[in-house]
């Protein structure tokens, strides 16, 4: 099971702190990845179809904040917000870190992360089903993509986090 | 002589492409309407990703196999020929199909390409694998997962066409072609709209203890533990309160997934043509594992090998495998 860390959970001394000071440093760099993202794949949002338009929460677990997602290529949405300010949202990702963003580059398989508790998805299934879908269509990885904008610093932040990921649920010989 | 083609699913080009790479002989997939039997939200391909699909593949030497396996209504079959229509002017190099009437059109409007009669039609009996391959001219049988390989041997004995058996995947085994647990809950049919459980009827509620129960159209169908492995939200699979059983049980199937990879010989001794991997619906990291898995494998035991293959379980449905009534009809 993940740890949970529902909007309501109560914050540490300091901790509200944290993730205002963490999103607001971190939202240049998601606008940017965003933006970038959209401009290279753009095929991404036909099998979003009718929810292009649906509000997602993405929620790594172990860090002090969530994403909002709102992948309408219109108007595209991809913020830091602190939990306790979160929107309300058609559907929730939860995960740990990593999970999520090897998830994003099908690192890892989505239904294997769901049957091992990995993974949690609330409020509009087929919302989150056609995000996965439309994911994993696209070609490359988007970690290595949105890591090579910001250089050296970013790839070696990158190696960083995947040698500290355990790859629980690959195959063995794989792994 | 069994050559064990490797069949596997793709639900996007570029899980097709994943296929084809990791060692597909053959990849299946369909359209993005009803015409297939994984008609889930953003699957699937458009005419012009398809044409772009089997260029790719065929460029590689692998075929490409159009699932056209679900069940027009009485009166509406132009969305099936159409599809037909388009999977022949692209090049498709065979038809899965389930239903006679959309076998009969591609007899009759395409007879230079082949017809594999899917898992959907249901045909375990050598009568009735004859009557497709004697009315339609179907080349190959994907055979339902109800059969012991003894009894897929002698099958295969008394029947004009090729054998193609599941291998991996989701253990779905109520009668194929004829569930109609999804259309009792959400209206919407497995067989007609190609959707068991479909998306927008589901829905998983996360309990204060950890706990998540997994909803369909309302019901609840299962409830997981907080350290418990979960599964398809499927009804087949759900667990259910009875009289006889108050705490809950699973009345039809499991989450389980079946995984013969330990039966690989014997299949291709029994004489199976194809091996067939489930999952269209599933991500490039499955198709890429599994692929591969199953290519070191089949190539071994062609070369005469003893065939070592990854372990596949964290890929599995709850983190649990069988090997069915490949094994035994007492497998439950």
């Amino acid at each position: 099971m993940i740890p949970t860390s529902e909007p309501t959970a109560r914050l540490r001394p300091g901790e509200g702190a944290i993730a205002r000071l963490a999103c607001l440093v971190l939202q240049p760099v998601l606008t940017r990845v965003v933006r970038r993202v959209a401009a290279r794949h753009p095929s991404l949002f036909a099998r979003l179809g009718p929810h292009q338009a649906t509000d997602f929460l993405i929620d790594p677990v172990e860090l002090p904040f969530a994403l909002h997602l709102r992948p309408d290529p219109q108007a595209l949405v991809f913020r830091a917000v602190p939990r306790d300010t979160a929107p309300q949202v058609g559907a929730t990702i939860r995960g740990r870190f990593l999970l999520l963003l090897e998830l994003i580059d099908a690192e890892q398989d989505g239904d294997a992360a769901f049957f091992s508790r990995d993974l949690e998805i609330s409020g509009d299934t087929e919302a989150v089903v056609r995000l996965r879908n439309a994911l994993d269509d696209m070609d490359g990885s988007l970690a290595e993509e949105a890591s090579a904008m910001f250089g050296t610093p970013g790839r070696a932040v990158l190696a960083r986090l995947r040698r500290a990921y355990p790859d629980a649920t690959k195959p063995r010989e794989y792994a | 002589m069994s050559l064990a083609e490797l069949i596997c699913p793709a639900g996007t080009p570029a899980a097709l492409r994943t296929a084809v790479d990791a060692g597909a002989d053959a990849v299946y997939c369909g359209f993005q309407d009803a015409t297939n039997a994984r008609n889930f939200p953003g699957l699937n391909f458009t005419p012009d990703e398809l044409a772009e699909a089997v260029t790719y593949a065929h460029a590689r030497g692998t075929k490409v196999l159009l699932a056209l396996n679900t069940y027009p209504p009485a009166g509406k079959v132009d969305l099936w020929r159409h599809a037909a229509d388009t999977g022949a002017r692209l090049g498709v190099d065979a038809f899965i199909v389930a239903d006679m009437g959309v076998a009969d059109y591609i007899a009759r409007m395409y007879p230079g390409v082949r017809l594999h009669l899917s898992v959907q039609a249901a045909a375990s009996s050598p009568e009735a694998i004859r009557y497709y391959c004697e009315n339609f001219g179907v080349k190959r049988v994907v055979l339902p997962r109800i059969l012991t390989i003894p009894e897929i041997r002698q099958i295969r004995r008394e029947i004009p066409c090729e054998i193609e058996t599941f291998i991996f995947g989701n253990h779905g085994l109520m009668v194929e072609g004829r569930c109609s647990l999804t259309n009792y809950l959400t209206g919407q049919s497995t067989n007609m709209d190609g959707v068991c459980s479909p998306a927008s009827d589901v829905e998983y509620v996360r309990d204060a203890d950890g706990s998540m129960s997994s909803q369909l159209a309302g019901f609840t169908i299962d409830r997981f533990g907080p350290e418990e492995k979960a599964g398809y939200p499927t009804i087949c699979k759900g667990r259910y309160a009875a009289p006889h059983r108050p705490e809950g049980y699973y009345a039809f199937e499991e989450p389980i997934s079946l995984n013969l990879s330990r039966l690989l010989p014997d299949l291709i001794e029994a004489g199976v043509h194809a091996f067939k991997i489930e999952g269209r619906q599933r991500s490039k990291s499955y198709v890429r594992g599994v692929v591969r898995a199953f290519r070191a494998a089949v190539d071994d035991i062609k070369a005469g090998r003893e065939a070592n293959i990854a372990d596949l379980i964290a890929l599995t449905e709850g983190q649990k495998q069988t090997q069915g009534a490949f094994e035994t009809k007492k497998w439950r």
